[in-house]
């Protein structure tokens, strides 16, 4: 032992830097970041130099230049007199649209249907399978289709539109609904509404406190709700009914008035909801089943309902497992909405491509998709693993 | 965040390849592969589509194959790459094709900014729209079109002339775009618009297409100068004038009467013109200048035929499309059509 010992002082005292693991180490590194770099330089320069040898323009000037084109969708005001930035940034609007509109339905639709996977009645179970399996087994671009083609274009046309309680309408140039046209005073509603909801946490907290001293419930939701549609229509009554409904109307062509949901949003919206709804589906199933069967008859054991065993004990473990991947479902989503292109919907992609075109800078537009889809989706994953740092189990 | 680093250097050094491979000369590079590859569009009838065989034909077609004939003798050694409007233009900037002959509008920004050079113009055209006139009977003028649906191509000329149009003319429209024809066309077959625009020629070979053809009218106005023609990349004058010329000797073998069935016996015309431009002066080096034999306007006619044959049988008479040359006569009879000599 002990001339072991003064082997390794010995050996450890004489090693050279050749051999040092660490110095080795950096001594790699630095030169794989050195080659990296000079890779990265020799690839940007060889690109310029090439561009201004085929003459091609380059730089990202072409960003302040009118559009000259008009894009049919837009949530900021756009002409065809806007530059060409804005109309990228009307394209990245839409996809966020599209995408947050897209991951609350997916989310919900997604929860239902994997709950429904459960349940001990046979044709909820058998129909959310059925669901499932179709929606998980199509590829999403002949899901837009099937909307886009399937249902939404054998509509009648405007002049036969389809005519639906309340001013709705619905035909093959999308779905119309009456705008509201808020007056006077309106701002008293909105007032009522956020006092109802402030209100309503303020029972929220008294009556878990109540319960926790006393034992004794108090109906939390029914209260909530009477709260939040009670005060808000009190206002409005108040105000003297200040609203007025813009019924959409038939002129030459179109119908005008009133707002518009175009098709193309429409069938891209649910096609990209079904689809990534299929998936979530599948990992609230896994989610819930990995929570141990001790877990539900331990609560059914303290008297619980089944309703009551699922809210306040399942989910609540079943989310640590679902939320990791339930992010890559909703990146996925979002980076689906890209198949906007393929049915005209005037997301970043389709902008981006019109813009490529009537310009000719193809480097700098994928340039500019690379790097709006990186920094959606680094955002997204950094929302959700906040979300799921939250709901850890914390260990105390 | 590695990955998508790796995957944007691999696409930059893929972008830098292309552009360097865009440097070579192109009529050797294709000398050495024995064909040219010619970008044509994905199917529009008339101008290039392929046939029940498979063979493309058409308008456009037609000066690909006068290429490869003018350089081969053959004018069936050509590849083609049915290309989008949108991809068109990166697919020639990167060297994927040689030649784009794809009903492409020849304006100051492709000449200069996307680094291409237009080598004439093959067919004079301009903006129209077509309406369905059964469903739209009250609608004679575009100047009626306001709160109209617009179904339109992304990436073309016709998309900015649409915007210019209804804003000059102070009226509202809402546009359907898409990125492939035959999206557009089964959009505006189905009623998702109410008007189609593109370029005339193409609006009569769309109707073509369409389910009740007879239901559709092209309405009168036109809106734009839409100058179609093949173009190659800047930088390579022997192509670009290889390209050139073997349009203008289209031209001008209309003007000189060689004809597909004729070209044989006018090789014996002592016509001295006819003479020059078959290459049968003595001692000629016509051809030899643009880098291809002496014959090859012989070649060209024997491939394609003249203008004016092409143009009957892809677009005129002899097809279904039954346009009329209107401005596309030769200079002499009415048209604008005007070839610079081959002396």
């Amino acid at each position: 032992m002990a001339s072991q010992d003064t082997l390794r002082t010995v050996d450890t005292g004489k090693v050279s830097p050749l051999n040092d693991p660490k110095i080795r180490g950096i001594f790699f590194q630095a030169l794989l970041f050195v080659f990296l770099v000079g890779f990265i330089y020799w690839i940007i320069g060889n690109t310029i130099d090439n561009l201004q040898r085929a003459h091609i323009a380059s730089g990202f000037g072409f960003l302040e230049r009118r559009a000259g084109f008009d894009v049919s969708d837009s949530l900021i005001s756009f002409s065809s007199d806007s530059t060409i930035g804005r109309a990228l940034v009307v394209g990245f609007l839409n996809t966020l649209l599209v995408s947050v509109f897209g991951i609350i339905t997916a989310s919900i639709l997604g929860f239902l249907v994997g709950i429904g996977r459960l349940s001990t009645n046979w044709l909820i179970r058998k129909i959310c399978m059925i669901y499932v399996e179709i929606f998980r087994n199509i590829p999403p671009l002949l899901v837009i289709f099937f909307w886009y083609i399937g249902v939404l274009s054998v509509l009648p046309q405007p002049r036969e539109s389809i005519r639906m309680p309340l001013g709705m309408f619905l035909n093959s140039r999308g779905f119309y609904f009456p705008k509201f046209d808020w007056g006077e005073h309106a701002w008293l509603i909105g007032l009522a509404f956020l006092i109802a909801i402030a209100l309503a946490v303020f029972v929220k907290v008294k009556a878990t406190q109540r319960q926790m001293t006393t034992g004794q419930q108090f109906p939390v939701l029914w209260t909530s709700l009477a709260l939040i549609v009670g005060l808000p229509a009190l206002a409005f009554l108040l105000a003297g009914m200040p609203l007025t409904f813009e019924v959409p109307k038939l002129s030459t062509f179109n119908l005008t008035g009133g707002v518009q949901i175009k098709p193309e949003f429409l069938s891209l919206y649910l096609a990209l909801s079904f689809y990534t709804a299929a998936f979530i589906a599948e990992i609230v199933r896994a989610g819930i089943m990995g929570v141990p069967h001790g877990q539900s008859e331990a609560s059914h054991a303290l008297g619980l309902r089944p309703g009551t065993t699922l809210r306040l004990v399942v989910v609540p473990q079943a989310m640590r497992i679902i939320i990791p991947p339930l992010t890559s479902q909703y990146l996925n989503l979002m980076k689906n909405s890209s198949l906007a292109v393929a049915i005209g919907y005037a997301d970043l992609v389709a902008i981006g491509g019109t813009v490529l075109n009537q310009t000719g800078q193809a480097i700098e537009i994928v340039a500019i998709w690379m790097a709006v889809y990186l920094g959606l989706s680094l955002l997204v994953s950094l929302f959700m693993n906040w979300f799921n740092a939250k709901m850890a189990l914390v260990e105390r | 965040m590695r990955k998508a680093l790796l995957t944007g250097v691999l696409s930059a050094t893929a972008l830098a390849y292309m552009a360097a491979a865009a440097n070579a000369s192109t009529l050797d590079d294709v000398k050495k592969k024995g064909f040219v590859q010619c970008g044509v569009n994905t199917g529009l009838a008339g101008f290039a589509s392929p046939d029940s065989k498979g063979n493309w034909v058409g308008f456009d077609v037609d000066i690909c194959r006068a290429v490869a004939a003018a350089i081969f003798g053959d004018g069936s050694k050509v590849k083609f790459t049915p290309t989008t409007a949108k991809e068109r233009f990166t697919a020639l900037q990167s060297g994927e094709i040689d030649l784009l002959s794809r009903n492409t509008t020849w304006t100051e920004t492709r000449d200069t900014e996307l680094g291409f050079n237009f080598a004439g113009v093959n067919y004079y055209d301009g903006q129209g729209f077509m309406i369905n006139a059964k469903k739209l009977s009250g609608v004679t003028s575009a100047l009626q079109l306001s709160g109209a649906s617009v179904c339109v191509q992304t990436g073309t000329t016709t998309e900015l002339n649409l915007a210019d149009y209804f804003k000059a003319n102070h009226m509202e429209y809402n546009p359907v775009v898409f990125e492939k024809l035959e999206e557009t066309n089964a959009a505006y077959d189905s009623g998702r618009c109410d008007v189609y625009t593109t370029d005339q020629s193409g609006l009569y070979a769309i109707r073509l297409s369409l389910k009740n053809p007879d239901d559709h009218v092209v309405l009168p106005e036109i809106i734009s100068k839409e100058p179609l023609g093949p173009a190659v990349r800047q930088g390579d004058d022997q192509w670009f004038d290889l390209v050139k010329w073997t349009l203008n000797a289209m031209i001008i073998a209309e003007e000189d009467g060689i004809t597909q069935a004729n070209v044989e016996e006018m090789k014996n015309s002592d016509k001295p013109e006819i003479k020059r431009v078959l290459g049968q002066e003595k001692g000629s080096k016509y051809g030899a200048d643009l880098g291809v034999s002496e014959d090859w306007v012989v070649n060209i006619v024997k491939a394609v035929g003249n203008y004016g044959e092409s143009f009957e049988r892809n677009l005129g008479q002899g097809s279904p499309l039954k346009i009329k040359r209107g401005l596309n006569q030769l200079w002499s009879k009415g048209g604008i059509l005007y070839a610079p000599p081959i002396r």
